[in-house]
């Protein structure tokens, strides 16, 4: 692990949704991370003002690049620039890829259960890639992996297309529930995720699976709540909050 | 506003890993800490990190009270783990 | 410094005379949450005053709300940089308060319901500058805001009017409380930018 700001080099932008991008950046030196840890950015105005917020790696690369998948919030003060200004060729100070302790290790061989809400996909789909692109002879790239995605709506899913990819593999289970608005067609209204629904889409306890929670701080608290209520072990459990009161699932 | 939904404005412990890599060459968010005040032991990575403080606190997920305070004034950072009477390390 | 994010310009910062330098304007008002809030209700709510005697002046909820009340309008100014500008409180002044104490110490310490505390010095706190605040904008003060009732020192940065409040203690030397003790300045001047010693 390096410590301190470092510059990236912004090496590429792709839009996920209306309100989230994608930045792939290039930090000289970086040679891989952990699924599912984090960095720093620090952005500063011209009269020396800076402001730091953390985001998720979204990507699971061997060298020296990653994604980092930005949602812009309403009243965001760093998030607008990411998604809306910073272009290719831009540099920004950042610090990390940090934090071992919410991250998936190859080593080992336990089913893992993934479960997001919103836009705490992103740690989850660098597990998801890491998995995907895990040394055959790794204990965990066979485990099996499912992950449970609760968005509000189709236009706000994130990684689409390659979740879809991920859900006709043998690689992962995927099933996603809609909280606001259901896909057209999809015969199944719109409906928060609830006890019932989790357990019966969870990999169940007796698997003894590593658990992954990430999302708004009411989501993680509701859903980490009723794991434990099914049986899953608190000590099988890791969340990441990703801050703002929002809203229960 | 009449919620509770104020007392949700807390992060996990893992979210304090940048913060603290400019103190520890390990991450110390993996380390398992004694509260000081009531004696749990659990990895930092889960205890209550408020960021949106004048500093960065981790307090304690069983009691609640202060395990570590952050204050960074930009020319320096200081650590205050009075909160804490030991870190431990797994090696390897 | 850093590298300039060319286009970055933070939220909403803009030179006006009212503002102290580094603050920018909010029309919400942010919470700053460094724990769980504290639930107190006015019948387990006091405020005391402590002295350096041992003397200890107490009020009720009761006792405080039957004091003379002010109305002021203020400017305040968070160290985080956001101010905010004319917010209307509703309180007990400190001079009303100190009426009745007998003290020869010239700092306080303010604590608060969950343990927090805060240094002011006395003077700061007399002479029609500082209050016991209860209501904002015309409502009972919210709990994530310092209800049911706050220090309010709007000369100083809004760390030194410390929510919740409990009670004075009246020191003989100025001591750091809670934020002071890790790095933020003593006294918290925003005109001066004493944000950090």
């Amino acid at each position: 692990m390096r410590t301190g700001w470092r510059v990236a080099e912004v090496i590429g932008v792709t839009p996920e949704t209306r309100t989230a991008r994608t930045l792939r950046l290039r930090l000289p030196g970086l040679t891989g991370h952990r699924a599912g840890q984090h960095v720093d950015v620090r952005l500063t105005a011209p009269d020396g003002y800076t402001a730091v917020r953390s985001y998720s790696v979204a990507s699971a690369l061997p060298g020296d690049e990653f994604d980092l998948t930005v949602e812009e919030l309403a009243d965001g003060e760093v998030s607008p620039y990411l998604v809306h200004q910073v272009a290719v060729g831009d540099q920004l100070e950042v610090r990390g890829p940090v934090g071992g302790w919410f991250v998936w290790d190859p080593a080992d061989p336990s089913p893992v259960q993934l479960i997001a809400g919103g836009s705490g996909v992103v740690p989850l789909m660098a597990m998801l890639r890491a998995h995907a692109a895990a040394d055959p002879a790794s204990p965990g790239a066979a485990a099996p992996f499912r992950l449970l995605y609760s968005v509000r709506a189709p236009d706000a899913v994130y990684y689409g297309g390659e979740l879809d990819d991920l859900a006709r593999s043998p690689l992962a289970d995927v099933s996603v529930v809609y909280t606001r608005q259901a896909p057209a067609g999809s015969g199944r209204p719109p409906r928060r995720l609830d006890a019932a629904t989790l357990v019966e889409s969870v990999l169940p306890a007796a698997d003894n699976p590593a658990v992954f929670v990430c999302g708004a701080t009411a989501f993680v608290e509701s859903v980490a709540d009723w794991l434990v209520q099914a049986g899953h072990s608190p000590d099988r459990i890791k969340t990441e909050r990703y801050g703002g009161t929002g809203t229960r699932p | 506003m009449t919620d509770n939904l104020d007392d949700l404005d807390y992060l996990d412990g893992n979210a304090a890993a940048g913060p603290l890599s400019e103190f520890f060459a390990i991450d110390v968010v993996s380390a398992r800490g004694r509260c000081a005040s009531c004696g749990r032991i659990d990895a930092l990575a889960t205890a209550r990190l408020y960021p949106n403080s004048h500093g960065l606190l981790l307090r304690c997920p069983g009691c609640a009270e202060i395990l570590m305070r952050l204050v960074d004034t930009g020319d320096s950072v200081c650590l205050d783990l009075h909160g804490l009477s030991f870190i431990e390390l797994r090696r390897g | 410094m850093g590298i300039v994010s060319s286009g970055f310009f933070g939220r909403g910062r803009r030179d006006d005379p009212a503002l102290p330098p580094g603050q920018h304007l909010t029309d919400g008002f942010p919470v700053l949450s460094a724990g769980p809030t504290p639930r107190i209700t006015p019948e387990e709510w006091e405020f005391t005053i402590t002295t350096e005697t041992g003397q200890v002046h107490r009020w009720s909820w009761t006792e405080f709300l039957a004091l003379q009340q002010d109305d002021v309008s203020r400017d305040i100014h968070c160290v985080t940089s956001w101010s905010k500008l004319g917010t209307s409180w509703r309180g007990v002044s400190l001079d009303t308060l100190f009426e009745s104490v007998e003290s020869d110490c010239e700092f306080t310490m303010a604590h608060s319901y969950g343990g927090y505390t805060t240094n002011v010095p006395l003077d700061d706190l007399l002479d029609g500058k500082a209050w016991i605040a209860h209501e904002f904008d015309g409502e009972a003060l919210e709990p994530a805001h310092g209800g049911p009732a706050r220090l309010l020192v709007p000369h100083l940065y809004f760390w030194k009017s410390a929510k919740w409040v409990r009670g004075l203690e009246m020191l003989r030397q100025d001591e750091p409380g809670f934020w002071e003790s890790n790095g933020y300045h003593m006294y918290g001047d925003p005109w001066r930018e004493e944000r950090y010693w």
